[in-house]
């Protein structure tokens, strides 16, 4: 308990700590950029794109690798992982737009073959050079053990430039994820915004992926707007809100997670998450479930009184 | 292609066509459905099923292993449902809600109890281990009439074979029923077919699907197998029949290749080492939903007034 | 609680639904004629798609009863035919015309009866009535929106049924395919069964219809044509945003 309070206050060790930052600064970032992502109803596209970072990853460090570096630099890594993130998320839109296939079946598709290809890469990387590739299966379920500082600094940089990018594009943003049609009326240019919408959520999960993994970063994105969307009608204010929840609940995680061993920072966080979105949608007053059912209550016995 | 062959390569070739034949089944109505995305919520809760049944029975036996896969399907299901109808929160993201945060449960289990050791770890279960299902006692192709070779074949054969084929009983047997509901869900209530439980059923086989094929394949694949073959078959045909048949031919010809090419690929290549089966299979799917999507006949969707 | 009347092929009492806790149609009660064509009119979000879906159980009703000749729809079904709102189907689905025909015999068929040659001959019949026999190998998705209500039409008939429920069986459908299904409908009048509709365009409603159901939420009139498509009704269905004196001038203000 002393370590967790310990973590908690950034007391126990600069790497503890920085991580902390570093998760609420993502967190935040990631329930922003998610709200955007969440109005558009496209909540999983992010999740295709997370798991299509793999190969990026791999080849990037083959590449560096190649170049004779060491490898494991992470901005190299990131780089890859953006650039087969932002190929999956181009493959998705080609075969939505050129083909019947609904955005769904190409959200799984790609999911599931640039994951592929990434295992692929990487059984090529095990045999090819077994001590120094020790890291690339980090980034399937993200590790902050052997983070360095550099590592957890570009996190927070990361996070806080997709902030400051929110809260610049948020207007056109906000109109474009609730009525594309009245946007385009007004002048904007959509697709341009749609694209900075999934572009913004992309770099959250790319910067993600280190501290939570592929297979996880979505959760950052998807529950926290959706635990907001409980406490208001108003998307100016969701977003807020949803930031809030994201913040709060990566630090959090972080802490819990720098308290024992064997808390994987990652699933804690997720799960710290979780139970805020389980809290919002029980007990939120307006569209809690619990308040809902005592309303529905009400009115089917005003109506069985009637009938 | 001789007695190594049979020894090494075929019973993997066919574990992975018989799991790619069954996820590939209910992954054509699923796709229909725009349903696509429970695949992929399902094979992310397999995971901490898997563990809690491990957990509970202590034994890494596949019974209940498989028992705990299916009940978290299940549960997922359950609440994915819950949180889109009492939440009122869109599926996409119902579904990003509930399997994020039981994977994340499956992964703080496994650590927790420490059963990583027993080669029981997050790695194997998403690529699984299909390159190991040998049949050691096979000397070549003979063995396939010799009783006690036979018996040695790999647990994960039967079990796979048996599992595609009771999803493929399940869909002929409710075959009108799955496509006037897939059509047109409300004429289907008002014939008086249950779409609900209906709908649940599809859900269910295709969570057996996934189960039966995950401790071998891996959960890529089963993501993979549930849309790539479908989603190709879609591309070729405008009858839901042919699509079926198209779907089964894609997904084994993408288990008889991946495994081929994972397997001597590499070795063509020069290289020594072979790379994962199950990754490779997923990869040609996509090379077959790529071409079809390039060249399929009916890849284009017809404007609708 | 009096029984239902056994003539009507549609009769319900007491009907409510709700979406979350909003009402969709509060406490209402119809009771429609046999061997007419009927409509069910109100403004958009007055509860016409939603009475229809409560009557078929396929929107759960929150109370009331409801009885199709007398009978609740788990027995009546065979004698029932549903024709759904166009748009609510996906129609890129890979089936062709014909084969949405034999839709409707599935349920005689049951799950796993063979459809014979004399099933496919009634359902190449039932597309000749809506004048779609020449489309019967088209695929769906390549007929044009009056085709594919025609289409659904022909499903309807093909369930030889005696009561027939249409919901928007006008709605974005051309001139040619309106006056098609008006005969059919007025063939299916001169069989002795019959038609109930959700319609929207108050303009036809006298030359079309026998029989008139008012509702926005709740239940505003029901009757002939003749006595109860009056200004009065149209105002209180229509929350009094219309402001004239006959049918006629208030259809123009609707429009």
């Amino acid at each position: 308990m002393t370590q967790f309070w310990a973590a908690l206050t950034l007391q126990a060790g600069y790497n503890a700590a920085l991580v902390a930052i570093g998760a609420a600064l993502l967190g935040l970032a990631a329930g922003v950029a998610g709200s955007f992502v969440m109005l558009r109803k496209r909540s999983l596209v992010s999740d295709a794109v997370a798991h299509a970072a793999l190969p990026g990853i791999v080849l990037a460090f083959m590449v560096m690798v190649a170049l004779g570096g060491e490898g494991r630099s992470l901005l190299g890594l990131l780089l890859g992982a953006a650039l087969s993130g932002g190929a999956g998320l181009l493959v998705m839109s080609w075969l939505t737009t050129r083909t019947r296939l609904a955005e769904d079946a190409a959200i799984g598709a790609v999911l599931g073959v640039f994951f592929g290809a990434g295992i692929v890469l990487l059984t090529v990387v095990q045999t090819m050079r077994a001590g120094r590739q020790a890291g690339l299966e980090d980034f399937l379920l993200g590790a902050t053990a052997g983070m360095l500082r550099e590592d957890a600094i570009l996190i927070a940089l990361g996070g806080a430039v997709v902030l400051a990018l929110c809260w610049l594009l948020r207007r056109p943003m906000t109109l474009v994820a609730f009525d594309p049609g009245h946007a385009a009326t007004l002048g904007y240019n959509t697709r341009a915004i749609d694209l900075a919408i999934m572009g913004l959520a992309m770099a959250v999960t790319i910067i993600g992926l280190k501290l939570v993994g592929l297979v996880l970063i979505v959760a950052l994105l998807i529950i926290p707007p959706v635990a907001a969307r409980f406490w208001t009608d108003r998307a100016g204010v969701m977003v807020w809100i949803a930031g809030g929840i994201g913040g709060a609940g990566a630090y959090l995680g972080a802490a819990i997670s720098a308290s024992a061993p064997d808390l994987p920072t990652g699933p804690v966080i997720v799960l710290v998450l979780a139970a805020g979105f389980a809290l919002s949608m029980l007990l939120a007053p307006k569209r809690g479930i619990v308040s809902a059912a005592w309303r529905y209550l009400r009115l089917r016995r005003q109506f069985q009184q009637g009938a | 292609m001789g007695a190594e062959f049979v020894q090494f390569s075929l019973t993997p070739i066919l574990i992975g066509t018989f799991a790619a034949m069954a996820c590939a089944l209910p992954g054509n109505f699923l796709i229909l459905r725009r349903q696509a995305l429970i695949g992929d919520a399902i094979s992310h809760v397999v995971l901490p099923g898997i563990v809690v049944g491990f957990l509970v029975s202590g034994t890494i036996a596949a019974g209940p292993m498989g028992l705990g896969a299916a009940g978290a399907a299940i549960i997922a299901v359950v609440l994915i449902e819950a949180i889109r109808r009492f939440g009122r929160v869109e599926p996409g993201a119902a579904m990003g809600v509930v399997f994020t945060t039981m994977f994340a449960a499956g992964v703080l289990l496994l650590e927790q109890s420490g059963s990583a050791q027993v080669h029981l770890d997050v790695e194997h279960a998403l690529m699984g281990n299909l390159e190991q299902l040998i049949w050691l006692r096979a000397s070549g192709w003979q063995s396939l009439t010799d009783p006690a070779a036979l018996s040695a074949l790999p647990q994960e054969l039967p079990t796979m074979a048996l599992a595609c084929a009771l999803i493929a009983a399940l869909i002929l047997a409710f075959w009108r029923w799955l496509k006037i509901a897939t059509f047109d869900e409300g004429f289907a209530q008002s014939l008086g077919i249950p779409t609900g439980a209906l709908g649940f059923g599809l859900v269910i086989s295709a969570a057996l699907a996934a189960v039966a094929a995950f401790q071998a394949v891996g959960s890529i694949l089963v993501i993979a197998m549930f849309i790539c073959p479908p989603a190709a078959a879609r591309l070729m045909t405008n009858s839901l029949a042919a699509q079926v048949w198209w779907s089964l031919l894609f997904a084994a010809a993408s288990a008889i290749l991946g495994y081929v090419l994972a397997g001597y690929g590499p070795l063509w290549l020069g290289a020594q080492n072979a790379v994962s089966a199950a990754g490779m299979i997923a990869v040609v799917s996509g090379v077959i939903l790529a071409l079809a999507a390039m060249f399929g006949p009916h890849r284009k969707g017809a404007q609708t007034v | 609680m009096t029984p239902l009347p056994h003539h009507s092929p549609l009769a319900v009492h007491g009907l409510s639904v709700t979406y979350g806790d909003k009402p969709a149609v509060r406490a209402v009660d119809a009771n429609f004629p046999r061997a007419a064509l009927s409509a069910i009119i109100g403004p958009n979000g007055a509860g016409k798609s939603t009475f229809l879906k409560a009557c078929l159980g396929i929107v759960a009703p929150l109370s009331g009863e409801v009885a199709f000749f007398g009978q609740p729809i788990a027995q009546a079904r065979a004698r029932v035919a549903y024709v759904p709102q166009r748009a609510s189907v996906d129609w890129d689905f890979p089936t062709t015309v014909l084969d949405v025909v034999q839709m409707g015999q599935y349920r005689r068929a049951g799950l796993w009866g063979r459809l014979s040659g004399a099933a496919r001959t009634q359902a190449m019949g039932c597309l000749e009535r809506v004048g779609m026999a020449e489309f019967a190998s088209r695929q769906i998705g390549q007929l044009s929106g009056g085709q594919q209500q025609r289409v659904f039409l022909a499903r309807a008939l093909a369930q030889e049924a005696e009561l027939y429920l249409l919901d928007e069986p006008f709605a974005g459908v051309d001139a040619a395919t309106e006056h098609a299904i008006m005969d059919v409908l007025r063939g299916l009048r001169a069989e002795g069964k019959s038609v109930i509709a959700v319609h929207h365009d108050l303009a036809t409603v006298e030359d079309y219809f026998d029989h008139v159901f008012l509702i926005n939420v709740d239940r505003i009139a029901e009757g002939p044509v003749k006595t109860t498509f009056t200004a009065q009704n149209l105002n209180a269905a229509y929350g009094g945003r219309l402001v004239a004196s006959t049918p006629t001038t208030l259809i123009q203000a609707a429009e």
